[in-house]
């Protein structure tokens, strides 16, 4: 445990810290750009110089290691000027401009400027060059404001273990892309946005539908409800300076009402209908294997995550058949919006703009799949991400701090607990769990206590846990005794862990949730930035509050669940439901 | 005629096709699992095609199981790699030490300038690739320069033109004199 000396602040590290995180324990702080907690430490950008004693130039302190009586500053003339420098140059090739750009609030490199007391620029240098790629529907690439920190390849490639990114060519002349700087439409990207997330400045970002939504509320002849995500309640508060982990449902609803939605909804509607959906198929498969010896593709993978859903089309073909076939809940909602409600309020479904507003990228491209359209048109308009949505509450005008507390709009604004906790890792799988157990025992209490099945919560990469069936009756008496095998993972590289362990005999699970983005939808690619395991933790504590203060906390409760199929879908994994809720796969190359 | 010989042509592409990649499906399972081997695999995949073509890179993508953008990445990163089929005539430049003092970059400019290529990539016409070396043994003659077999010593930029006119007009006329220097 070396002891070094940082500003004068005497600190004691674990062997193998580097001195920024030395600096950070003894509350100093060091500014950084192609740092990135528990990803990546290169020492690439050159941001986070200090002195050290005893050494001839600058050290940059995310990639040295501290050591036993090290004597470090990191507030010297020197210094200070060390890191200007590279500020300056960064600013000086950045084909940029911040008065119009969509990072401004919370660009890294615009701060870094101001924080170092940058106010004019005495360098001129070769832009990068600027190429524009708008070819997906979830994310546009500015490589004029790229700055080559690697954080977006590292968690691509490392985090997410798809490899879309990586640097092209070399020198000044390097881009940060897909291969042979082609679109990524053409590159196996799974539009997970968390290469946006991370993303330090305006390189990458979420295609902007904000617009196409104020169009939609002025058309008269339209009516333009919405849908919020179970993750976004959680988060959006940070657009409007609250701490994360601050619950803003009913200030979410109020700020929706005002922009002018004709109705306000939620898509933990159809999170519980998900479970209804994807508990009864996870039965219906394991009755097929155990007792009609039918040979099923097991363990079920739950299909609520999009980018998950592209990453088994591209990487694991030959296990599409392990994915439930449940549309996700973002579908669901417009499938059923279409139909069931539009008749309801005698609207035809052409004439109806679906809005969701998502923590995800990859539910922008979902929802343009060709195959969304069984209500017989689009299912889905218009996704938002959570940060779109804090900029056009922003644009309307509207103090969303000073708004009252809404409820939500019946029917399809109606939900359970297990709808909340959809938002992180480990949630969709208790929703299921609890709803799946009251239906083998006829609802004999949960063997957890407090309806939390803590082996599968937290932010561990992958999380088992096993459950024994007692007390089974009826159509499922046949569970008795079984022990039921679950796995969660979230994060890709950790979802192709399990896989592997399934592939190699290693493990044998009856289902699998797998999360696209580290921590589940709370840290989803859309979400506001920056998001770190700490805000993560936060944004879970927060969820799991929403599901404690419910009364009904379990999906089949749901009343207007119940009456979805009762006047319109018949029973779960039905005809009906078949036709609107449920969905196909594709197999697409992995190169 | 001209059909037959398309048939022919045609036929011939297709059975080598199916072998160059055979060939190189060999060299990737040798070094399948092997640490480090992207670039002795790329080498000998330049070494079977000529050059590096989609078909090839891909190939080796999913036979390594290295995402295609991190291939791209590192074919992008040598010059030595080469995407585009090499040029019937391939100019290396002696950017050794005696030949740098003694004038190689100039040479090496003005060939840049002449045929409007940059190192590593080749002409429009297919006529010409343009690659550095660092020695060709002639430091006593520098700067040194090759095309194809053939060795110049003492080259001036001046002379640049008049020595790739020479194969610009080789190659009209007819070829088969081009390597006869060697
Ligand atoms: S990325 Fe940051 S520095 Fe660049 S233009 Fe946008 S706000 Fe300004
Ligand atoms: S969206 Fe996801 S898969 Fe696509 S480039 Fe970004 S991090 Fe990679
Ligand atoms: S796109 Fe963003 S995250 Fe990726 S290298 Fe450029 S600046 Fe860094
Ligand atoms: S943060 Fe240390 S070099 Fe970039």
């Amino acid at each position: 445990m070396p002891t070094l000396t940082i500003d004068d602040i005497k600190v004691e590290v674990p062997e193998g810290t580097s001195v920024l995180q030395a600096a950070r324990q003894a509350g100093v702080k060091i500014p950084t750009l192609c740092y990135l907690e528990d990803v990546q430490a290169i020492g690439a950008c050159r941001v986070c110089l200090v002195e050290v004693e005893g050494a001839k130039t600058l050290i940059a302190s995310c990639t040295q290691p501290a050591t036993e009586g090290m004597v470090v500053k990191t507030n010297t003339g020197k210094v200070r000027s060390g890191r200007r420098t590279v500020v300056e140059l960064l600013l000086s090739e950045h084909e940029g401009d911040c008065k119009v750009c969509s990072r401004s609030a919370d660009c890294e490199l615009r701060t870094l400027a101001e924080d170092l007391g940058i106010g004019e620029l005495q360098y001129t240098g070769e832009k990068t060059k600027r190429l524009v790629d708008q070819s997906t529907p979830a994310l546009v690439r500015d490589t004029g404001k790229c700055i080559s920190c690697r954080r977006c390849v590292t968690v691509c490639n490392e985090v997410q273990n798809v490899g879309a990114l990586f640097a092209q060519g070399r020198g000044f002349a390097t881009l940060i892309g897909p291969a042979f700087a082609q679109d990524l439409s053409d590159a196996v990207c799974v539009q997970c946005g968390q290469c946006a997330a991370v993303c330090p400045v305006g390189a990458i970002t979420e295609r902007n539908q904000i617009d196409e939504v104020w169009d939609a509320l002025e058309d008269p002849t339209k009516t333009v409800i919405v849908q919020t995500a179970p993750a976004i309640r959680a988060a959006l508060g940070e657009c409007f300076q609250y701490p994360p982990g601050t619950l803003v449902t009913g200030k979410m609803v109020a700020a929706l009402r005002r922009m002018g939605f004709d109705a306000v909804f939620d898509t933990d509607f159809t999170a519980d209908l998900t479970i209804m959906e994807e508990g009864t198929e996870l039965l219906g498969r394991l009755k097929k294997a155990l007792v009609d010896g039918e040979s099923v593709a097991l363990p079920q993978f739950s299909s609520c995550s999009p980018g998950w859903i592209n990453y088994m089309e591209h990487f694991n073909p030959d296990m599409l058949a392990n994915l439930s076939t449940c549309k996700s809940p973002q579908q669901m909602f417009g499938a059923v919006a279409k139909t069931y409600y539009a008749k309801k309020i005698g609207v035809e479904p052409e004439d109806m703009v679906v809005v969701s507003v998502m923590p995800c990228t990859a539910k922008k491209f979902e929802a343009a799949r060709p195959e969304m359209n069984d209500s017989g048109v689009q299912d889905v308009d218009i996704v938002l991400t959570t940060r779109e949505l804090g900029a056009m509450i922003t644009q309307a005008g509207i103090d969303f701090r000073a708004l009252p507390d809404e409820e939500m709009d019946a029917p399809l604004g109606i939900s359970t607990g297990a709808a909340d906790i959809f938002a992180n890792t480990g949630g969709v799988m208790e929703a299921a769990l609890r709803t799946a157990w009251a239906i083998v025992t006829d609802s004999a209490p949960f063997p957890f206590p407090n309806l939390h099945v803590e082996p599968i919560a937290g932010l561990e990469g992958v999380k088992t846990a096993s459950v024994k069936v007692t007390g089974a009756k009826g159509d499922w008496a046949f569970l008795e005794g079984a022990e039921l095998k679950v796995a969660v993972a979230h994060g890709l590289g950790n979802a192709q862990k399990v896989i592997d362990q399934i592939r190699n005999g290693e493990a044998e699970y009856h289902f699998v949730e797998v999360m696209t983005c580290p921590g589940g939808c709370i840290g989803g690619g859309g979400q506001p930035r920056f998001t770190t395991n700490e805000v993560r933790r936060k944004r879970i504590e927060a969820i799991y509050k929403e599901d404690e203060g419910r009364e009904l906390r379990q999906s089949h409760e749901n009343p207007a669940v119940c009456a979805l199929y009762e006047e319109y879908l018949g029973a779960p994994c039905g005809e009906l439901s078949h036709d609107l809720l449920h969905t196909h796969y594709y197999e697409h190359e992995r190169v | 005629m001209s059909e037959e010989v398309k048939q022919c042509s045609c036929c011939e592409e297709e059975a080598s096709e199916e072998e160059l990649l055979a060939r190189l499906d060999e060299v990737i399972e040798e070094y399948q699992g092997k640490p480090g081997a992207l670039i002795p695999v790329l080498q000998y995949a330049q070494g079977i095609y000529g050059y590096l073509p989609e078909v090839a890179l891909k190939r080796v993508a999913l036979g390594l199981h290295k995402p295609y953008s991190e291939v791209a990445g590192v074919v992008g990163f040598y010059s030595y790699f080469s995407t585009v089929p090499r040029g019937k005539n391939l100019i290396r430049v002696c950017l050794g030490t005696a030949c740098y003092v003694r004038g190689g970059k100039q040479v090496l400019d003005a060939i840049k300038s002449r045929l409007g290529i940059d190192v590593g990539e080749t002409t429009e016409d297919r006529l010409f690739s343009l690659e550095i070396a660092r020695c060709f043994g002639a430091c006593g003659l520098a700067p040194a320069m090759s095309i194809g077999d053939e060795v110049f010593k003492r080259v001036r930029p001046a002379r640049v033109p008049e020595i790739l006119s020479r194969y610009n007009e080789v190659d009209a006329e007819k070829e088969g004199v081009v390597n006869v220097a060697g």
